[in-house]
């Protein structure tokens, strides 16, 4: 308890905070269109999820219930340090099961696991301008999303088809939200794009490096930008999850050894973990222990 | 229309500002008509201001004073006064013209100069080359050379293409300037049978000719465009 | 007749002053549908800055630049919203820059430079974009095979034509030039001219050309207007005004030109 005593509340001080909200209700009020924010200087680097913690702490409130995940893993050590860090500043209770949190903050995945109204996934965010890479210059990106001139977006797209014959982004897949802002979900592979069209949950992104706040609020129109003759499309995989043969979910590639052994599982640890508690078992649930 | 043409009392002058504004009169006072079916000859000895009177009835000279009346469009419309878009229509539909030497464009073949005319006008492309090929074969212009662009053409072929390019359409007034210098006999006198044509059409056709034997087979009436000169006038 | 149709763009009294410097100062006209403005002048003759003006890139100082929009209606383009007046240059009109690479993507293939204006207007289908691309590829005479290499491979001349390709995708009424053969060899420039030539005709273009090169003016555009210290001192037709030059400073440039 001492310890909490040299820390106002999630670490922020309460007009930070404030400032922060602000930012996120304009972002709730005009869906996909990024706020600026006076991002502060926080205990960890640059890169390292600073934009989504302000956000978090911003929202967090005693009674609020807080999952951390990296890459879809509860386990891994930048979940693991960040969920500890709220703990430690904001004395919360903290979760692994999805269903549980009020609040989630995800660094690149969406749970499988179908959001409900009362939650809110909070995004870590690297670079959140989806046209950066055609157009350099701010000045110019934000006349283009003011003026709704998207064409260079599909510009891109374009180039894709006609390198590689079809559309090559993978994650980071650009998506129109409510039919007007082009947004960029952060790294989330596109298998995840479908999950955030009309969820229930409130959807925030922040990004601390490049200071802006954005949003999709509940039941939120988001579409993945696509050609008539080449549809947006996921990601499929062959097989089930090894551990616990669920299928039409993101699997990560584990590799066993060094003669090319591997196994495909589920990115999303929770989600595994309660499937063979339910008594699922994939081919390899022998082996993994 | 009887009269598609009537000039009345224009004058013209160059003022040379590069040679401390001396000004050169050309013509004053010139004035006659055009009737329809008939073709006049400007007269008088080099520099009289024949080719000026001639550019300044289509529009490519400016005139000082005076009125250059022209049946068009079923309107009559002043040349020296009207505006550039008014004369580009008078142009278009009304008065054609020879000129002495051809002002060629890269890349644009015999042929299609000479359909050029007919197809801004409107007329299909094909239909105006049809046309064409007629009249340069009239004008023994070698097929071999039809489609290819006239800047490599010898003085006379350049001089047939011109013609063919002045004939294709059917405006009601025809200005010639020299048109048969650079011929040869034969072609001279496809030439002069065109112009007979032309006349029994009801072109009115207004024509430099030095050449003695084209102009008494063509001219209807001669002026003399010495009573012109503006020095003359002026005392 | 005369001409029952209406003008295409209306520029009254346009002056852009530099404090006490003068761009332009005056400059009056009307453009009619399909007709070719050349506007010549030597440096610092304010053609450019005129052009600006015109074209929506430079705001006046004084004076009106109105247009008729495809529904028929005169509109002053500087009382327009900054978003229609970017939406009028990306459909109505075209922008032929002097320097290509000004007016290109120069890091996005060709067949994506063709097709950004389609794209920017909603176009969303690959197959029907990268064929309208292909199709103008080959009017401005450029190879079917280059559509997926990127201008920075491209010579100048083809690298223009690639501009110019890029400009008249979207079927432009109005297209402005600044010295679209500058720079160019000169057996480029005839064949850059040449294909204008035949596109405006073919397309009924209005173009307003800015050149210092009268034989450009000579060979592209109908009417012309001379000027000199941001006024415009002689127009009219062009073979008249190069044919019988009055003011002295257009005697002047018209003698000034080498005979080859």
């Amino acid at each position: 308890m001492s310890e909490l005593a040299s820390y106002n509340f999630a670490y922020l001080d309460e007009q930070t905070k404030r400032m922060i909200r602000r930012a996120i209700l304009k972002g709730i009020a005009i869906p996909g269109y990024q706020v600026p924010f006076a991002s502060r200087e926080m205990p960890m680097p640059y890169g390292w999820g600073t934009g989504g913690v302000q956000v978090t702490a911003s929202i967090i409130g005693p009674d609020d219930v807080l999952k951390v995940i990296d890459q879809g893993a509860d386990d891994t050590t930048n979940a693991v340090s960040i969920r500890a860090f709220i703990k430690k500043v904001a004395n919360v209770a903290v979760t692994t099961k999805t269903a549980e949190a009020t609040i989630i903050q995800t660094r690149h995945r969406i749970p499988e696991a179908e959001l409900q109204a009362g939650q809110t996934i909070v995004f870590q965010v690297p670079i959140p301008e989806p046209l950066r890479f055609l157009e350099p210059r701010e000045t110019e990106t934000r006349k283009m999303h003011a003026l709704e001139e998207y064409g260079l977006m599909h510009v891109k797209l374009y180039e894709d088809i006609a390198r590689h014959g079809r559309i090559a982004t993978t994650y980071a897949y650009p998506v129109r939200v409510e039919g007007r802002y082009v947004m960029d979900p952060s790294p989330t592979p596109k298998f995840d794009n479908p999950k955030m069209h009309m969820s229930a949950a409130l959807q925030l992104f922040g990004a601390g490096r490049e200071k802006r706040i954005y949003a999709v609020p509940p039941y939120t129109k988001v579409v993945s930008l696509d050609f008539e003759d080449h549809p947006f499309e996921v990601q499929t995989f062959d097989k089930p999850c090894a551990l616990c043969s669920a299928e039409q979910v993101y699997l990560d590639e584990v590799v066993l050894d060094d003669r090319g052994g591997r196994m495909f599982v589920c990115s999303d640890t929770d989600h595994c973990e309660t499937r063979r508690a339910e008594g699922h078992r994939g081919e390899m649930a022998g082996e993994a222990a | 229309m009887a009269t598609p043409l009537v000039v009345s009392d224009v004058a013209k002058s160059f003022t040379m500002h590069l040679r401390d504004g001396i000004r050169l009169p050309v013509v004053a006072g010139v004035s006659f008509e055009l009737h329809a079916g008939e073709c006049v000859v400007l007269g008088g000895p080099s520099g009289a201001g024949k080719s000026s009177i001639l550019k300044m009835l289509y529009g490519n000279y400016s005139v000082d004073a005076g009125r250059i009346l022209v049946e068009h469009d079923g309107e009559t419309v002043d040349l020296a006064t009207a505006s550039p878009r008014t004369v580009l229509a008078v142009r278009r539909d009304t008065i054609g013209y020879v000129s002495q030497f051809l002002r060629t464009v890269p890349r644009v073949s015999a042929l299609d100069v000479v359909a050029e005319p007919l197809v801004s006008r409107g007329e299909q492309r094909e239909a105006a080359r049809d046309r064409a090929r007629r009249l340069l074969d009239r004008l023994n212009l070698p097929e071999r050379l039809w489609s290819l662009p006239p800047t490599t053409f010898s003085g006379g072929e350049q001089q047939r293409v011109n013609i063919a390019r002045g004939f294709i359409t059917d405006h009601p007034v025809l200005l010639l300037d020299e048109p048969t210098a650079s011929l040869d006999a034969a072609n001279r006198a496809v030439v002069i049978g065109m112009i007979a044509e032309k006349k029994k059409n009801g072109v009115a056709l207004l024509g430099i000719f030095h050449d003695a034997d084209v102009r008494d087979e063509v001219a209807d009436r001669v002026i003399d465009v010495t009573r012109f000169s503006a020095g003359r006038v002026a005392a | 007749m005369m001409i029952i149709d209406e003008p295409l763009l209306r520029a009254s009294s346009v002056t852009k002053l530099y404090g006490s410097r003068v761009g332009c100062e005056d400059v009056s006209f009307e453009l009619w549908p399909g007709e070719v403005l050349a506007v010549v002048g030597e440096s610092g003759s304010g053609k450019t800055t005129l052009l600006n003006c015109l074209s929506t890139r430079l705001p006046p100082t004084a004076g009106s630049v109105s247009y008729r929009m495809r529904d028929g209606n005169f509109r002053d383009l500087y009382e327009m919203s900054e978003a229609e007046r970017r939406f009028l240059m990306r459909t109505d009109w075209g922008f032929v820059h002097q320097n290509p690479a000004d007016g290109l993507r120069m890091t996005v293939s060709a067949g994506a430079n063709v097709g950004e204006r389609l794209m920017a207007i909603g176009d969303r289908h690959y197959g029907k974009i990268r064929s309208t691309a292909i199709d103008w590829l080959t009017r401005v005479e450029i190879a079917q095979d280059r559509i997926d290499d990127q201008p920075r491979a491209f010579s100048g001349g083809m690298r223009q034509r690639l501009q110019i390709a890029r400009n008249l995708v979207t079927g432009p009424r109005l297209v402005f030039m600044d010295e679209p053969t500058g720079g160019l060899d000169v057996s480029v420039q005839a064949r850059l001219l040449d294909l204008l030539r035949g596109l405006v005709s073919d397309l009924g273009l209005a173009a307003i050309v800015v050149t210092h090169d009268l034989a450009v003016a000579r060979l592209l555009s109908q009417r012309m207007m001379v000027m000199k210290d941001g006024r415009v001192i002689e127009t009219g037709l062009t073979d008249r005004v190069l044919d019988d030059p009055r003011e002295p400073y257009t005697q002047l440039l018209v003698s000034s030109i080498l005979q080859v």
